[in-house]
C-alpha cells in the first residue's frame, strides 16, 4: 500500500515537473524566436548551393519586437519591419538570401507555410481585406483570377517589374501592378527510363497514346479537385482537346479511364506511391503526372555516389501545362511600403538565381544563369499549354464537374 | 443516501461550479462552434442574406449523396470490424497480468494517437505490390496484389486507428468486473459462451455501445485516411467539404459540414445516454484489480492468440515505417536519420528543433486540456441528471466538428484584435487542447464519481472549508486521473496533425507538419527523411505513453 502510494505520487510529481518545466521554457522561446528571420537557425551551417556561407545570423534577430502586431505604428518608410510572408508548403530559399534583404532594408521576414498552392488561395480569399500576412507568394495562373476577383491583392503604383520589361514576358503582367509573376515551371507527363527499356517498350510520345491498349494500366494522375498539379494536368487536357462529348476532354478522359488510369488525392500518392521510379519498385505505374523539373531532382536527391549522364526518368514534352507563379502586396496590410519592397526583392538577381535548386522551376527573368545540374538534367517543352487565368476562373467548377462525372462512371 | 450524496457533492461554492461549468462551454464556443458556423455563414448568406437553396441543391447533388452514403456504411463496416477485432483484446487486457503488459498497452494505443499522413503512408508501403502483404499472398499463388486505393485499406486502417478505443473503453471497465458473477455462474453449470452471454455482455453492454459509437463517429468524420488511402469515387462527408472549400465552394461545403455536425450531435446525444448507464454495471465493479496470471494452455492460448492478432493488425504497419526508414537504395543503413540529423544546406525542416516545438507545444495543449477538463468534469458530476447529459454532449462536440472547416474558420473568426490568433503561437496548442478535451473529461468524470462522498463530509464535518475539502479529498484522490489524463492529452496533441496543418505559421513546425512537408518534397532521399521523422516521432508517442500507462487510474476511467 505505501509503496503503492508513493509511486503514484512519485510519478505525478514528475509529470507535473516535466510539463511544467517544458511549458516555461516554451512560453520563453516561442517569445524570443517569433522575431527571427529565417525558420531553421541553424540551416544555413554548409551549404553546398548558395552564396559562400557569410554566416549572418545574428542580423536578423536583432530587431527585439517580439510579435508582428506592434509594428503597425512603427511603420514609416525608413522604419524597419517585421513582414510576414504567406507561402505554400514547397516554398524555400536560402537563408542567406533572405539575410541579404534584410540587410538591405531592414526588414525581417517570417515565412508562414500555408498548406499547398490550392489552399493557400483559399486561405488569403476568405481573409481577403484582413490579411495573416503582407506578402503573398504562390499563387499559380489556375487560380490568379479567384484571388483578384476577391481583391486579395493590393494595386501599387510603381514596381520593380518596370525595370525587368525586357526579360519578362510582358503577357505575364497585371495592368494594376496587384501581383508579379516570379517563377514559372511546367507540369508534364514523366516516364520511369529503366522500366521502360526493361520492359522493351517505346515510351509514349504524346497524350493520345495514353489510351492505346499498349499503355494499359501503367498511368497515375492526381485527382484536379484536391492537387494542383492533377488541376494543371486537367487544363492541359482541355486546351489540347477542347470542350465536346465527341471529341472534347471528356472524351479523352473516358478512354483513359478506360485505359485504367490511376487516379491518387496527391503528387505525393503519385510518385512516392504508385510511380515505378519513386516508389523504388512499389509501385506499379511507369508515367506520372509530374514537373518537367522532377528529373534533375532525381538526381540532386537521389542517393547517388557519382551523378548519372543520364536522368533515371524523362519527360514526355506533349500535354505540359505551364504553371506561373506570382507574388503580391496583400490588401490591408499596415506595412504596404516593405511589403512591396519585399514583392520588387523576389525580382532581384539574387532571390531569382535561387530559384531552380531551391524550388525546382524557371526564375521568371530569362537573364539569369541557370544552374548547370539544373540544365543538364532538365528539358523546358517547347509548346506547352497555356491559358488564360480569367478563362479558368470562369469555367474552374463545370470542368470539375464534368471530369467527375466522367470518372465516376 | 441520495439526499447525503446530494449534500457531499455541493461542497463547492455554487459560484464556483458555475465557473468550471461555464469555462469549458466559452472555450468549446468560441474555437469550435464559432469558427464552424462562421463558414457555414459566409457558404449560405452570401450577400448578407439567407440563401438556403443551397441546403436542396446539395441534397439533390449525386456527389454529396454519395459522400453521405459512404460515411455512413464505412463507418459502420469499419466499427463492426474493430470490435470484432478488439474486443477479445480487450477481455485479454482485463483478465490477465503477465510481463510486459504495460508495454503492450502503451504500444497497442501508440496507433490511435499517430497522425494520419504517417498512418496512410505506413499502410502504403504495407499494402503495396512489393509490400509483407503481397508477399505473404504471392506465397499461396495470389500475383500482382496491390490493396491501395481500395475501400478494403480505408477499413484496415480505421481498426488500426481505433483498436486502441474499443480496449481502453472496454477493457477498463471489464479489469474491474466481479470474477466471482462469472465463477458462479461457471459452477451453476454455464459454459464459456453462455457466460458471456449473460453475464458479462450485459454488463459491458453499455460500454461496448459507447466505445462503438466513438469509433463510428471517428470513422464517420475519417479525412486523412480516406484521402490518401482511398479511391476517389469513395469520399467521406470531410473529404467532400474539403474538396468543396478548395474549389472555393463554400454553399455546398456549408450544408454539408452542418450535415455531419448535426449527425454527430445526434450520435453524441446517443452516446451520453450509453455513458450514463455505466453506472450500473460499475456499482458491480468492484474496486479491486481482478487481473491474474494466465493460468494452464488455454489462457494462455488466449494471450498468444491475441498478442498475434494485434502484432499483425498494428504492430506491422510500425515496423513498416522503421523499416523503411532504415533502407537506402536497396541496402540496411542509417543514411536517412544521419542526414537528418547532420543535415546538408538549408534543410527544409530541422528535426531537432521539431521534436522540441512538438513537445513544447504539446505540453502547452496538455496543461489547456487538463485545466478545460478538470473544469468541465468538476461541472458535470454536479449537474442534474438532464443537464449533465446535455453538458456532457456540448463538451464532446470538439469530435464530431468538421476539422476541415474550424481550421478555415478559425482564420475568419479569430481575425480582429484584441482576439486576433492567427499570428499568436497559443493558437495551436489551443486547437489540440480541444481534440484532448473530449479525453480528459472522459477520464476524468468516472474517477471523481467514484470518490466516497462520505471522506468529503467527513473532512467537512471535522470543520474543512469547501475548498479545502476539496484540496484534500478530491485533489489527491483524482491525482493520478489527472496525471493520466494529461499524459493522453499529451500524446494526442504530439500526434495532431489536421488542425496543426491549418494553423502552424511560421518555420517552427510541430513533427507531425515537418514530416508532411518533407513527404512533398520531391526526392526520395526526403521519403526516407520522412520515414526517419515518423519513426522518431513513434518512439516519442511510444515514451510518452509508457509513463501514462505507469500513472494509469485505478477505479476505471473510462478511457
Amino acid at each position: 500500500m505505501f509503496d503503492h502510494r508513493t509511486r503514484t505520487r512519485l510519478s505525478i510529481t514528475l509529470w507535473v515537473a516535466a510539463l511544467a518545466v517544458l511549458a516555461s521554457l516554451g512560453a520563453c522561446s516561442s517569445g524570443s524566436e517569433a522575431g527571427t528571420g529565417s525558420d531553421s537557425p541553424e540551416g544555413g551551417a554548409a551549404d553546398p548551393a548558395d552564396t559562400p556561407g557569410d554566416t549572418a545570423e545574428g542580423t536578423s534577430g536583432d530587431t527585439d519586437d517580439d510579435t508582428g502586431n506592434d509594428v503597425s505604428e512603427a511603420e514609416s518608410d525608413e522604419g524597419a519591419v517585421e513582414l510576414t510572408l504567406l507561402t505554400h508548403g514547397s516554398f524555400d530559399i536560402s537563408d542567406a538570401v533572405l539575410e541579404a534583404f534584410t540587410d538591405e532594408t531592414g526588414h525581417t521576414v517570417e515565412v508562414v507555410r500555408g498548406g499547398d498552392a490550392g489552399e493557400l488561395v483559399n486561405r488569403s480569399v476568405l481573409t481577403a481585406g484582413n490579411p495573416e500576412a503582407d506578402v503573398m507568394f504562390g499563387v499559380d495562373n489556375t487560380f490568379l483570377s479567384a484571388a483578384l476577383d476577391a481583391d486579395v491583392f493590393e494595386a501599387r503604383s510603381e514596381s520593380a517589374v518596370d525595370e525587368f520589361a525586357d526579360v519578362i514576358d510582358p503577357a505575364l503582367l497585371d495592368e494594376q501592378n496587384r501581383v508579379v509573376p516570379v517563377d514559372f515551371g511546367d507540369v508534364c507527363l514523366n516516364y520511369d527510363r529503366a522500366w521502360f527499356e526493361e520492359n522493351d517498350l517505346a515510351p509514349p510520345g504524346s497524350l493520345v497514346a495514353l489510351t492505346d491498349p499498349t499503355y494499359r494500366g501503367l498511368t497515375v494522375v492526381e485527382d484536379p479537385t484536391t492537387s494542383s498539379p492533377g488541376m494543371a494536368f486537367m487544363l492541359s487536357t482541355i486546351a489540347k482537346f477542347g470542350e465536346g462529348a465527341d471529341e472534347g476532354f471528356e472524351n479523352f478522359w473516358a478512354a483513359l479511364r478506360e485505359n485504367e488510369v490511376a487516379v491518387v488525392a496527391g503528387w505525393e500518392e503519385a510518385y512516392y506511391g504508385r510511380f515505378t521510379w519513386g516508389s523504388e519498385g512499389e509501385g506499379d505505374r511507369p508515367i506520372v503526372v509530374s514537373y518537367a523539373s522532377s528529373p534533375p531532382v532525381d538526381v540532386i536527391f537521389g542517393e547517388y555516389a557519382t551523378p548519372p549522364d543520364v536522368a533515371p526518368t524523362a519527360v514526355i514534352e506533349d500535354g505540359c501545362f505551364r504553371q506561373v507563379e506570382y507574388a503580391g502586396v496583400m490588401a490591408g496590410t499596415d506595412n504596404s511600403d516593405a511589403a512591396g519592397e519585399l514583392v520588387d526583392f523576389m525580382l532581384t538577381e539574387d532571390f531569382q538565381a535561387d530559384i531552380p535548386l531551391k524550388m525546382f522551376v524557371f526564375p521568371i527573368r530569362d537573364d539569369i544563369e541557370l544552374p548547370e545540374e539544373f540544365v543538364k538534367y532538365t528539358s523546358v517543352p517547347e509548346e506547352p499549354s497555356r491559358m488564360e487565368p480569367a478563362e479558368i476562373d470562369a469555367n474552374r467548377s463545370d470542368w470539375l464537374d464534368t471530369w467527375d462525372e466522367v470518372m465516376a462512371g | 443516501m441520495n439526499r447525503l450524496r446530494g449534500a457531499g457533492q455541493r461542497g463547492l461554492p455554487g459560484w464556483l461550479v458555475a465557473v468550471a461549468a461555464l469555462v469549458p462551454l466559452v472555450v468549446v464556443g468560441v474555437f469550435v462552434v464559432w469558427p464552424l458556423g462562421a463558414i457555414v455563414a459566409r457558404g449560405l448568406r452570401p450577400e448578407g442574406e439567407w440563401d438556403l437553396g443551397a441546403i436542396g441543391e446539395v441534397f439533390g447533388s449525386r456527389s454529396a449523396r454519395r459522400a453521405l452514403w459512404f460515411s455512413t456504411w464505412q463507418a459502420a463496416a469499419s466499427t463492426l470490424l474493430t470490435l470484432l477485432v478488439a474486443l477479445p483484446a480487450a477481455r485479454v487486457a482485463a483478465r490477465y497480468r503477465y510481463r510486459g503488459d504495460g508495454l503492450v498497452a502503451a504500444v497497442t494505443t501508440v496507433p490511435f494517437v499517430l497522425p494520419t499522413v504517417v498512418v496512410a503512408t505506413a499502410f502504403w508501403s504495407l499494402l503495396g505490390r512489393s509490400g509483407p502483404l503481397a508477399r505473404l499472398l504471392g506465397l499461396v499463388g495470389v500475383d500482382d496484389f496491390d490493396g491501395r486505393g481500395s475501400v478494403g485499406a480505408v477499413l484496415a486502417a480505421h481498426v488500426f486507428f481505433n483498436h486502441a478505443v474499443v480496449v481502453r473503453t472496454v477493457g477498463s471497465l471489464w479489469r474491474h468486473l466481479d470474477p466471482r458473477l462469472d465463477d458462479a455462474a461457471a459452477t451453476l453449470g454455464a459454459d464459456g459462451w453462455t457466460r458471456f452471454r449473460l453475464v458479462t455482455l450485459p454488463l459491458l453492454g453499455p460500454a461496448i455501445a459507447a466505445a462503438g459509437i466513438i469509433v463510428f463517429l471517428f470513422c464517420f468524420t475519417s479525412f486523412g485516411v480516406v484521402l490518401i488511402l482511398g479511391d476517389r469515387t469513395h469520399a467521406t462527408v470531410e473529404v467532400e467539404i474539403f474538396r468543396q472549400i478548395r474549389q472555393l465552394d463554400l454553399d455546398v461545403a456549408a450544408v454539408l459540414a452542418l450535415a455531419q455536425m448535426l449527425a454527430a450531435v445526434g450520435l453524441l446525444g446517443l452516446w451520453t445516454v450509453m455513458t450514463s448507464r455505466l453506472g450500473g454495471a460499475r456499482r458491480l465493479a468492484a474496486d479491486a484489480d481482478h487481473r491474474r496470471r494466465p493460468v494452464g494452455r488455454r489462457q494462455w492460448a488466449e494471450v498468444v492468440a491475441n498478442l498475434a492478432v494485434m502484432a499483425l493488425l498494428l504492430g506491422i504497419p510500425m515496423a513498416t515505417l522503421v523499416v523503411r526508414s532504415l533502407r537506402s537504395r536497396g541496402a540496411w543503413s542509417l543514411t536517412h536519420y544521419r542526414s537528418l540529423f547532420e543535415g546538408e544546406g538549408d534543410r527544409i525542416v530541422d528535426p531537432a528543433a521539431a521534436v522540441w516545438a512538438s513537445l513544447r507545444v504539446a505540453s502547452i495543449a496538455a496543461m489547456i486540456a487538463l485545466v478545460v477538463g478538470v473544469a468541465a468534469a468538476t461541472a458535470l458530476i454536479r449537474l442534474g441528471r438532464r443537464w449533465s447529459r446535455l453538458y456532457d454532449t456540448a463538451v464532446m462536440v470538439p469530435l464530431g466538428a468538421s476539422a476541415v472547416t474550424v481550421g478555415f474558420g478559425l482564420l475568419i473568426t479569430l481575425d480582429t484584435p484584441p482576439l486576433d490568433l492567427r499570428s499568436s503561437p497559443v493558437l495551436v496548442p489551443i486547437a489540440q487542447a480541444m481534440v484532448a478535451l473530449p479525453f480528459v473529461v472522459r477520464i476524468l468524470v468516472p474517477v471523481l464519481k467514484a470518490i466516497d462522498v462520505r471522506l468529503r463530509e467527513a473532512a467537512a464535518v471535522l470543520g474543512a472549508p469547501p475548498l479545502r475539502v476539496w484540496r484534500h479529498v478530491d485533489l489527491p484522490l483524482t491525482a493520478r486521473a489527472m496525471a493520466t489524463a494529461t499524459g493522453f492529452g499529451f500524446a494526442v496533441s504530439l500526434g495532431e496533425f489536421g488542425a496543426s496543418s491549418v494553423l502552424v505559421r511560421s518555420g517552427e513546425p510541430t513533427l507531425p507538419v515537418a514530416i508532411f512537408r518533407v513527404l512533398g518534397r520531391p526526392g526520395s532521399e526526403n521519403l526516407g527523411q520522412a520515414m526517419a521523422l515518423s519513426t522518431v516521432l513513434l518512439l516519442v508517442t511510444v515514451a510518452v505513453l509508457i509513463l501514462v500507462e505507469r500513472a494509469r487510474v485505478g477505479p476505471g476511467g473510462s478511457f
